[in-house]
């Protein structure tokens, strides 16, 4: 298969499956019981404003008409608007994504680095010393890193770096040291998954012929693990690497909410319990688009990377 | 069957999980379906009369722990049960039959795929305002069966090639029996191995829900009490005790999981000893 009929492929089956989560989402909002302008101008409402707030989302038309009133939002880019007291002059459902983006970004690089900085020593480390205790604890700290609820870990974080020792700053604080702990809280969930790819992925990779080869005729270890090692294995991991990093774009909501940092998964579960139809949308599409978008980069990549990959 | 000594381990805790939830209730020092609040017992440390200290409302830690143990192991068990029911059987008959239907099936797991599972499974409980447990159940399967169904799916693409499969089309036997009779029962391995991984994912997803006060407003879930305790975290002493407890239970059983479903995808896949 050529290089660009795979990339159509591709981009057909994520878009199609992006049409396809807004369809269920729309229809799951309308079908579930729950009055949404009950939520937004509360029950008791002089019947003006509830008026207002049913003509700014639209309620009043029929569903396929609400249904082609968002994908007309999609196309001018407003994503809608939020409806707050049924102003439809009022800030739009993207004003608000925009607002919150930055925060998850942010998160999610600082939290790859951190998860990048552990994994990879640790993954190396394991594969060398495979068999022994090395690889022991190296594998068992891994899977801890998966085991351990975040609910856990990231509060008793807050409480030794913040509360106990002071070092760190806590919760709903700004500046740029904020970051350190949420990222922590974040990097060693993630850790986890990295390493065990970055040893599984060495260990195949040192049982190649072209490893014994450099070895044989007589280049440093060193070289020998990180140039003509580390560089093949780190595929698999950088696959990896993408797909977390796709899936934190969309929101670390346990982190986000323990942290006090609103982020696009709390608004998303914010606009839900408030059911704030176009917000949910509007947040919906966002994240369907980021991570199909993100899974799919990384699938491209990796065809690039290893021409293998594109016949299957 | 031959089974790695970190697989036992993980078979070994994850039967300390069943006892205790089967058994939690009933050995638990004190009853939690009374909403009794004793303010005057609140945040103690570890006595003889409350082993692990009380929390914010003067109840019993231990106590909620076992009773977090039930309220976790009926749950998981049957989310586990019906999204393997529903995906192994969507899988099998997407690899089976092929053409429309396969693609009507791997069209929806792709949609279901497009989106983190977590929100989903919000969006679902948030709707409304008290859901119960069998809400929570309906939105963890709601996508749970998709794993289930890729794996089942892929088992069927490489056995329906095989000279048994074949033989059985020869002799006339119907698309139902070949599916019941000689598909499914040799897709159990990897099966098997999908449904330890998803005990754990369960686990967490469930703790999740409650953490974030979506879901049955019950208590004594272990999420609900990793709630309580971020809430209580100036109190310093306490937390230590009443974190940990709920977190090194849930600990436990993700690490349980994740360990017997190693183990056994090494033992069904020698190709992948060593690996992971």
């Amino acid at each position: 298969m050529s290089i660009g009929s795979f990339l159509l492929r591709r981009i057909g089956s994520g878009a199609l499956a992006i049409l396809g989560v807004s369809v269920l989402t729309f229809l799951f909002l309308h079908l579930v019981p729950g009055d949404p302008v009950d939520h937004l101008a509360g029950g008791d409402a002089p019947p003006g404003v509830r008026l207002k707030i049913e003509q700014c989302m639209g309620l009043d038309r029929s569903l396929p008409m609400q249904l082609a009133l968002f994908f007309g939002h999609v196309a001018d880019g407003t994503l809608g608007n939020q409806c707050r007291n049924g102003d439809p002059s009022g800030p739009t459902v993207a004003t608000r994504i925009v607002e919150v983006m930055p925060n998850t970004l942010w998160l999610a690089i600082c939290g790859m680095l951190v998860a990048a900085v552990l994994a990879l020593p640790l993954g190396v480390l394991a594969a060398v010393r495979r068999g022994t205790w090395i690889d022991t604890l190296a594998t068992t700290l891994s899977l801890s890193g998966i085991s351990v609820p975040q609910m856990m870990f990231a509060p008793l974080l807050i409480l030794w770096g913040f509360i106990t020792l002071g070092w760190f700053p806590g919760p709903t604080e700004v500046g740029p040291r904020a970051i350190l702990l949420p990222a922590v809280a974040v990097g060693t969930h993630l850790m986890a998954m990295l390493a065990r790819m970055t040893r599984s992925s060495m260990v195949e990779v040192l049982g190649e012929d072209y490893v014994r080869t450099a070895r044989a005729k007589g280049l440093p270890e060193g070289r020998v693990l990180f140039v003509h090692a580390l560089r093949n294995a780190l595929l698999p991991v950088i696959t990896v690497a993408g797909l977390q990093f796709g899936s934190l774009l969309s929101g670390a909501i346990i982190i986000e909410n323990v942290f006090a940092r609103p982020g696009l998964g709390a608004t998303l579960v914010d606009a839900i319990k408030e059911r704030n139809y176009p917000v949910v949308q509007g947040a919906v599409l966002v994240i369907a688009v980021i991570y199909v978008g993100v899974n799919m980069l990384v699938d491209l990549a990796y065809g690039l990377a290893d021409p293998r990959i594109r016949r299957a | 069957m031959k089974l790695s000594p970190s697989a036992w381990a993980g078979m070994i805790m994850l039967a300390v999980y069943v006892v205790a939830g089967v058994l939690g209730p009933l050995i638990a020092p004190y009853d939690l379906t009374s909403l009794h609040v004793e303010l005057a017992r609140q945040f103690e440390g570890s006595s003889s009369a409350h082993w692990l200290g009380t929390d914010a409302s003067g109840r019993d830690t231990l106590s909620q722990l076992l009773w977090g143990a039930r309220s976790a192991l009926e749950l998981s068990v049957i989310v586990v049960a019906i999204s393997s029911a529903i995906g192994l059987g969507l899988g099998t008959i997407a690899g089976w039959f092929g053409g429309w239907v396969d693609e009507l099936i791997m069209r929806l797991v792709d949609i279901l795929m497009a989106f983190p599972g977590i929100l989903l499974n919000i969006a679902i409980v948030a709707t409304v305002a008290h859901p119960g447990v069998p809400l929570t159940i309906a939105a963890l399967c709601a996508n749970g069966w998709v794993g289930y169904a890729r794996v089942a799916r892929g088992q069927v693409l490489a056995l329906r090639e095989r000279d048994y499969v074949a033989a059985a089309v020869a002799l006339g036997a119907s698309n139902r029996r070949i599916m019941l009779r000689h598909l499914l029962p040799n897709l159990m391995g990897p099966a098997l191995v999908q449904m330890s991984f998803g005990l754990g994912s369960v686990i967490i997803v469930e703790a999740s829900l409650s953490f974030l006060g979506i879901g049955p407003q019950l208590d004594y879930t272990w999420g609900a009490m990793l709630d309580q305790a971020r809430n209580f975290l100036w109190n310093t002493e306490w937390v230590r005790i009443y974190a940990v407890v709920p977190g090194v239970a849930i600990t436990w059983v993700v690490l349980g999981a994740n360990l017997l479903g190693d183990g056994l995808r090494d033992r069904l896949d020698p190709r992948q000893r060593g690996r992971g």
